[in-house]
């Protein structure tokens, strides 16, 4: 029987099987208490919480000097669960977990772009995240209930603060390296501001030091559509029904920031879906309309709409330079010390290749040398995820270099 | 393989070379003719054939590490596949930072642990803060820039010493090439035709001393090759220097 569990179904083609030699293998959870009652977790917003469970995976063996870690930190959507397949997916209702391996698998397994030969990879789910870290969905001790929207705001300093406390657990000081894209590659930048002595290297994927007008905006519409969803009931439909409507809306439009112009020309441009005439109605006639309302069906399945607003208002509020430089992003790079990679993407529209450059050229104008790549692709903000060979490169390059 | 004697009108192109001697520019009159045989008994280079590349083809690399102080900080502005600044990095511990706009060569770059800022140098160095590195190396990429002056300004706001080099098209081969063939010329360091160069602003040791001297950029020093020799600038090297590497400062 435990056999039969451990078979996924319906895998994809092309990912990298539990049985291959560059896969990971199957992975376990591992999930730890970082905040009691007596000892809770300070927050930026001035409140604290308890307790705080955090959910993450490690692959690969430690150094007996702790000194091969590399923390992949995840995006909006992502979790611990950063490569192979998960051993326990069926028990714990993971189910989407059987069909794909871990969200980074292309890049993180034995002799893989962060070679878990080299390095113990450490993986770990956000605060205020729905994956096994404490988030609305959790229980209030104070009241017996879900959170909802009694949960306290987190920010990715938070985020970033909790994972040091996970490393100072399991005994870390020191990393070799902090990598993640998008929100995580604010997580990284994060920890070179935040923790310039604790971490050796920082790459930072598809990011900037902070979101643009116009991605506030898209994340303004997401928690709109949330919020207005009949069944969100201010964030406490725990029990009830989820605000799926509103939640599949967020994601859909997510979606559209995710791609680029040439990517959606390249993928549907403008097929009908499994017809030849139009039905002169409002279903789903066109292949990007049922792309992206199987993105936002099969969202809802996997997510908590409540997580969903608090992490985007932590992607909001994020603001590098407001935060270590009293508003100047050269004040905030001179705490730097950890080697620096910024890697855009040329199509990229919610973390435009200028922004993210931003960063880049305040590093140099504090006087430190900084490695920036923009990497050509046609796929927007997916592209860290799907440039799966120049990035593999990058990666591989830069944590292992001298 | 053809010669530069079997070039049609041979007659024409003795007559050039003396119109070129007595006319064109006085200092070559002190060629000697036997240099202008053997020039013309050389094979033609052509796109397909460059004939075999320098022993010096690493020369300046090698006299900018000579030159480079011992923990200094240097910005090499195209810095290609990060060769240079790898071996700074190694042998004289210094802080570099590469800048190149080639996808291929940053990767390269990153491949030796070079940090490399992709950008383009026609977009200038707005980035970079005044006298923010001992050094700014600009090796064999003048030529190839929209705006060099504007880089070469540049160059001197960020870098407190500017290392300048390019091909120097005064050289006298290169003037007969062009005089007797006709055509641009294709040398072993210059391999491209005319429409798939990179060199786009092609000049010669003169035209870059008339510009240090019109905007007072003093000249620290200068090498040349030669002639198949690395040696110190002298007068007289706009017609003999193949290449030339200067250190230039504001003056």
């Amino acid at each position: 029987m435990q056999n039969e569990v451990r078979k996924p179904k319906q895998r994809s083609a092309g990912d990298d099987p539990p049985d291959s030699p560059t896969s990971v293998g199957w992975t376990e959870v591992c999930s730890i208490a970082l905040a009691s009652p007596e000892r809770p977790f300070a927050l930026e917003a001035g409140v604290s919480i308890a307790p705080v469970v955090v959910e993450y995976e490690m692959y690969g063996q430690m150094a007996p000097a702790r000194d091969n870690v590399v923390l992949v930190v995840h995006a909006l959507s992502g979790d611990a669960h950063v490569a192979g397949w998960d051993r326990n997916a069926h028990t714990t209702g993971r189910i989407w977990r059987t069909r794909h391996p871990g969200w980074w698998d292309t890049v993180i397994g034995p002799g893989k772009a962060i070679d878990t030969n080299r390095y113990c990879v450490i993986g770990s789910n956000f605060l205020g995240s729905c994956y096994g870290t404490t988030g609305p969905s959790s229980i209030n001790p104070q009241t017996g209930r879900p959170y909802g929207m009694s949960f306290p705001v987190v920010t990715v300093g938070d985020w970033v603060r909790l994972q040091t406390k996970l490393l100072d657990a399991l005994g870390i000081e020191r990393i070799k390296g902090v990598v993640g894209g998008s929100l995580g590659g604010q997580q990284a930048l994060e920890w070179a501001l935040a923790f310039p002595e604790r971490v050796e290297r920082s790459i930072v994927l598809a990011a900037s030091p902070r979101l643009s007008a116009q991605g506030l905006a898209f994340n303004a519409v997401g928690r709109h559509a949330i919020m207005n969803d009949p069944n969100f009931c201010g964030g406490d439909y725990y029990g009830g029904v989820q605000p799926a409507t509103g939640l599949a809306a967020a994601r859909m439009l997510a979606h559209i920031t995710y791609l680029s112009e040439e990517a959606m020309h390249e993928k549907f441009g403008r097929r009908l879906r499994d017809k030849e005439k139009p039905d002169f109605g409002f279903g789903m006639e066109y292949e990007v309309e049922s792309y992206l309302d199987h993105q936002g069906r099969s969202f809802v399945e996997r997510f908590d709409a409540n997580s969903y607003l608090y992490i985007t208002r932590a992607m909001d509020y994020y603001d590098a330079a407001a935060q270590w430089g009293g508003g100047d992003l050269v004040q905030a790079c001179r705490r730097i010390k950890s080697r620096v990679m910024v890697v855009s993407f040329s199509s990229d529209w919610l973390y435009p290749p200028e922004h993210c450059r931003e960063f880049a050229l305040a590093m140099c104008r504090a006087g430190k040398s900084v490695t920036y790549v923009d990497v050509p692709s046609p796929y927007g903000h997916d592209s860290f995820l799907v440039e799966t060979k120049p990035v593999g490169h990058l990666l591989r390059h830069f944590l292992d270099g001298e | 393989m053809m010669t530069r004697k079997d070039l049609p009108i041979p007659e024409a192109t003795a007559a050039l070379a003396k119109l070129l001697a007595r006319r064109i520019d006085p200092s070559l009159a002190n060629l000697e003719p036997e240099k202008i045989e053997a020039l013309l008994a050389q094979p033609v280079w052509t796109e397909s054939g460059v004939g075999p590349g320098s022993e010096h083809a690493d020369w300046q690399d090698r006299l900018i590490e000579s030159r480079v102080p011992e923990g200094a900080s240097v910005l090499d502005l195209g810095c290609g596949n990060g060769e240079l600044l790898a071996t700074l990095m190694a042998r004289k511990n210094v802080r570099g930072q590469g800048v190149e706009l080639d996808s291929a060569a940053v990767l390269e770059s990153v491949a030796r642990g070079v940090p490399v800022f992709q950008s383009n140098l026609d977009a200038g160095l707005k980035g970079f803060a005044d006298q923010s590195f001992d050094y700014v190396v600009l090796e064999q990429t003048l030529q190839a820039l929209h705006r060099p002056v504007e880089l070469l300004c540049e160059m001197l706001r960020v870098g407190r010493r500017g290392i300048v080099s390019f091909p120097n098209f005064g050289y006298w081969q290169i003037r007969f090439d062009l005089a007797l063939r006709g055509r641009m010329p294709i040398t072993p360091r210059l391999p491209r035709m005319w429409y798939d160069t990179p060199n786009i602003h092609l000049l010669t040791l003169q035209d870059f001393l008339d510009w240090t001297d019109a905007n007072h950029v003093h000249i620290v020093e200068g090498h040349v090759l030669a002639e198949g020799v690395v040696r110190e600038m002298r007068a007289g090297d706009n017609l003999y220097a193949e290449e030339a590497l200067l250190v230039v400062e504001n003056g």
